[in-house]
């Protein structure tokens, strides 16, 4: 193997080896070093423009911003010098000249970059004893708001407008401090990844309208997911409190996402919140549904589905965990697996290879194909007379609830009661998305792996607990006490997740064996 | 149309020589003149061999930063296969200078042989001009230059029948100051907003178009044909005997608090005294020079004292802390209050800040919301150390150095005029605007 050629330097005393062409920005990241900045960001061009990012690198002249300047062999670099802390601290003060302390009612309070430096090296009092600058707000329309005052001018939401969305609705308007972020005339913010602006921006000038006045940063717990808003999987973060999806946010993921997701996938969270959960395991009996223990409504469906070919209607969000024990119970009955993808519009991100809003509103019907399920836009017409019916978290379309009646026993397996059912004979309540571990495939193939945000509701199971418990009940082995065991046994029967483990994926995931067989034409 | 003041006998005039001249602006009046001979010379020199000639001269930059014109030409490497892009710098932004503005008025097909020949010495098939957009007197006459000269063949394809294409275009800038800085003025012949841009990569590497690019001065390139006719030695002469660094001729605008303003040729190393008070008449009667800013206004201001002992060219001016830059003279005399003049300027600059560095954006409009506000009357002690200490944060720190020309006179003229601005805090009175001198 040919060595690749590094560039040594040290940087705060430490030695870093790095790639040659690599900024001294980020080879002090590797190092554990972060150097304070506000208009660098990996995912966009290089401004330049804040000048927070002064480092002093011996032999030269001048401060240099290390967002711009590459390594060089044998560089000396020095972030915290005196002469360095004094740049940051007069950036600092003139970024607070006109910005309003308003970080008892500004939504980025908490996770604010400007707060965080002044708090960290600024100066404890301000010299400016002029009147400040003020401004109205401005809705950009979409999702987001300018709050010119608390602008610093980092011009991300710009570079990220110009060079990533390639829809160039943003600019700098005016000079000298009288600058402002601007919109083309006529123009709106509607750009379908024009969101990720508020997630760029540093301090609170750009703010979400759907998040605005919601939660405060430190009340929000995070946790790493992926967005189920289309076959991409965007790699996500879901921010929760109370037990209650506040928003989601991009995770970076360069294999997926790079830094970015778009408006459709954060928008899509409510659904996480519904309050019409099915939330204990019932029974059909002769007064209409009844709440019954786990183990009597295990039993009871198994009772309906054994010695039947069992046909699965599935969910594509449903988890690769959840859809392998399904496939197991439908190749034990010789029945038929079946999943319907919603389709939609794509949007492609332009400056990010293979990113876009994917026509395949679904998380997981890559899975689904790998795991034995049929893919058809009327699913139900694979199921047989005399079929017994699980129905696996999807809803059915109004000719589709009617045509269920030829099912020979109906078992529900969902969040809520699928939309047009109108009989079920035993209802299994699970957790949804946020609420359990598992894995999805995304439709490059790329096995990735979601957290449990939030507590399921009522006597509601995980998926994978509640179809490895009826698995059981059928007779079949499947003693599963963790979602990565499920995996396990998942990995180890299906060739294509071979090799794979919850521990292997981590929290950036892996392709499957033949993932190349995804590399073609986006769906 | 007449030139505003006769030549002094201790001008020496090479670029100014026809000013005034209104046959001057024709192809053919410039012809009659020797013009043109050298571009023809040119094009049958090969490009370094030009080059050699004009590192040769001692030839440097007169927009302000004095780099060597022949060593900045010789960066450009000569069929490399990429397109190659010359820009003449004509946005001439900066207050109290107006040197280029004359020599296109009056001289435009000297500008354009400079650019001629330019263009052929760093091998680049086309020259953009950008001038400033408010000159529309200069744009006008060097617009109709270039229909002349592009009828004739002069430039164009097959320029002066050698084979080689010289396209030359005149762009004119929408008036901003900050797009005079090189990078923001290829920024704004690309169509895009005139920031400047971070340097490395450099023009010479990565300009116009992400091509190959110089940026020369009018006053720069139009020095070249003389070069060439004249020869390297010519040029050289016109320097101090100690001191080679200089050569040449050098146009100074002169404005403000002197009996007469203008423009005017001396050679390098002129002694500036009597440059101030002979040449251009000295102050108003009745009153005498306070201080000068020699290099147009984003210079350290120097005292009369310190003018009067220094001699004009690079070195010289440097000897008494200040620069040559562009050489636009701004005189203040004796009436005139410091701490006004001081904040005047740094309203431009405040006004121009490109936005984009944070120091620049803010330190230039705080600098000048205290100054006005000392000027008000409302000033207090503790203003004039906080004016230094933004001032510092302003300099060495920010892409282009427009935050460093603000600070510059700032500091500079705390450090001589400090009592001025104590005795304005002290007395919390507002300095009363002098008369207009007649």
């Amino acid at each position: 193997m040919a060595d690749t050629p590094t560039v040594n330097l040290t940087i705060e005393g430490r030695p870093v080896a790095v790639a040659p062409g690599t900024t001294i920005l980020e080879a002090a990241k590797s190092a554990g070093v972060l150097i304070p900045h506000y208009c660098y960001h990996p995912g966009l061009p290089v401004a330049g423009v804040c000048r927070m990012c002064l480092v002093e690198v011996e032999k030269f002249p001048k401060l240099a911003p290390s967002c711009a300047t590459a390594v060089a062999e044998g560089q000396v670099v020095h972030v915290h010098s005196e002469k360095a802390r004094e740049a940051r601290k007069g950036v600092l003060e003139m970024l607070l000249i006109n910005h309003p302390l308003d970080c008892p009612i500004c939504d980025q309070s908490g996770e604010c970059e400007l707060q965080d430096y002044t708090y960290q090296e600024g100066r404890k009092d301000s010299r400016y004893r002029e009147p400040k600058r003020f401004n109205p707000a401005d809705d950009f329309g979409g999702d987001v708001l300018y709050v010119q005052n608390r602008c610093i001018l980092c011009t991300r939401c710009v570079r990220f407008m110009d060079d990533v969305a390639h829809d160039a609705v943003l600019n700098v308007s005016e000079r000298g401090d009288r600058a402002f972020i601007g919109k083309f005339e006529g123009k709106d913010l509607t750009h379908p990844w024009a969101a990720n602006v508020v997630d760029l921006c540093p301090v609170g000038a750009l703010l979400s309208k759907d998040f605005l006045n919601k939660a405060r940063a430190w009340e929000l717990d995070r946790t790493a997911s992926v967005c189920t808003g289309c076959s991409q999987g965007c790699n996500i973060i879901v921010e929760t409190r109370d037990n209650t999806v506040m928003r989601l946010r991009p995770r970076s993921n360069e294999s997926v996402n790079q830094f970015f997701m778009c408006d459709h996938g954060r928008g899509n969270y409510r659904w996480l919140n519904r309050r019409d959960r099915l939330e204990s395991p019932s029974i059909l009996g002769a007064n209409g549904h009844s709440t019954v223990d786990w183990e009597v409504a295990l039993e009871g469906a198994a009772r309906v589905l054994k010695g039947k070919r069992v046909f699965v209607l599935a969910s594509p969000n449903l988890s690769n965990e959840a859809l392998y024990l399904l496939a197991r119970i439908v190749r034990k009955s010789g029945g038929v697996g079946a999943y319907r993808v919603p389709q939609g519009a794509v949007a492609p991100l332009p400056g990010v290879d293979d990113l876009a809003l994917r026509a395949d509103r679904a998380a997981n019907a890559t899975g689904a194909k790998l795991l034995g399920f049929t893919r058809s836009e009327s699913p139900l017409e694979l199921m047989q007379p005399g079929d017994a019916l699980i129905v696996a978290d999807q809803d059915l379309s109004e000719a589709e609830g009617a045509a269920v009646a030829r099912a020979s026993a109906i078992v529900v397996v969902g969040t809520a009661m699928p939309a047009n059912l109108t009989r079920a004979d035993i209802i299994l309540p699970i957790a949804n998305i946020v609420e359990e571990e598992g894995t999805l495939t995304n439709l490059r193939g790329r096995v990735q792996r979601f957290l449990q945000a939030k507590a399921t509701p009522g006597m509601a199971r995980p998926s994978w607990y509640v179809l490895a418990d009826l698995l059981a009940a059928l007779g079949e082995r499947a003693e599963y006490f963790a979602a990565a065991d499920a995996f396990a046994a998942l990995a180890a029967s299906e060739p294509a997740f071979a090799g794979l483990s919850f521990e292997a994926l981590g929290l950036r995931g892996l392709p499957v064996v033949d993932a190349a067989q995804f590399a073609g034409a986006a769906t | 149309m007449g030139y505003p003041h006769q030549p002094h006998p201790r001008e020496t005039l090479v670029l100014s020589k026809h000013f005034g001249e209104g046959d001057a602006r024709s192809l053919d009046g410039w012809k009659k003149r020797g013009g043109y001979k050298a571009l023809e010379t040119a094009l049958g020199m090969d490009p370094v061999a030009i080059q050699n000639v004009v590192k040769e001269s001692g030839l440097r930059g007169r927009g302000g930063a004095g780099f060597p014109t022949g060593l900045k030409w010789s960066f450009m490497k000569i069929g490399d296969g990429k397109p190659h892009y010359l820009c003449c710098n004509a946005d001439e932004s900066e207050p109290g200078t107006f040197k280029d503005r004359e020599i296109m008025r009056w001289t435009p097909h000297a500008l354009i042989e400079g650019v001629a020949i330019g263009a052929h010495a760093i091998g680049a098939e086309n020259a953009y001009i950008y001038i400033r957009g408010e000159f529309t007197e200069p744009i006008a006459v060097m617009e109709a230059a270039l229909v002349e000269a592009r009828n004739a063949g002069v430039v164009g394809k097959n320029a002066m029948g050698s084979g080689k294409t010289v396209n030359v275009w005149v762009h004119r800038g929408a008036g901003a100051y900050i797009c005079g800085e090189e990078t923001a003025l290829m920024n704004s012949i690309e169509g895009r907003r005139g920031n400047p841009r971070i340097k490395p990569p450099f023009p010479a590497v990565a300009g116009l178009f992400g091509k190959p690019t110089t940026i020369n001065n009018v006053e720069t390139l139009t020095a070249v044909p003389h070069i060439l006719n004249h020869g390297a030695d010519w040029y050289k002469k016109m320097s101090r005997p100690d001191n080679p660094k200089s050569t040449g001729t050098k146009l100074w605008s002169v404005c403000g608090n002197i009996q007469r303003p203008g423009n005017y040729e001396v050679e390098m190393g002129f002694p500036f005294g009597e440059f101030l008070n002979d040449v251009c008449g000295g102050a108003p009667q009745g009153r005498t020079i306070k201080a000068v800013i020699p290099g147009g206004c984003s210079v350290p201001i120097i005292t009369r004292e310190e003018a009067e002992r220094a001699v004009m060219d690079y070195e010289g001016m440097m000897a008494v802390g200040t620069m040559l830059g562009s050489a636009g003279c701004i005189v203040i005399d004796s009436a005139q209050s410091m701490p006004r003049q001081i904040a005047r300027l740094a309203r431009f600059y405040a006004h121009e800040s490109c936005a984009q560095c944070t120091q620049c954006r803010e330190g230039t409009a705080w600098t000048t919301k205290i100054l006005e506000r000392i000027v008000a009357g409302d000033g207090t002690a503790e203003d004039l150390d906080t004016l230094l200490e933004i001032g510092e944060n302003m300099t060495g720190k920010t892409i282009c150095v427009l935050s460093d020309s603000c600070a510059t006179p700032v500091s500079s003229g705390l450090a001589k005029f400090r009592h001025e601005f104590e005795a304005l805090i002290k007395t919390k009175t507002v300095h009363a605007v002098p008369a207009v001198v007649a």
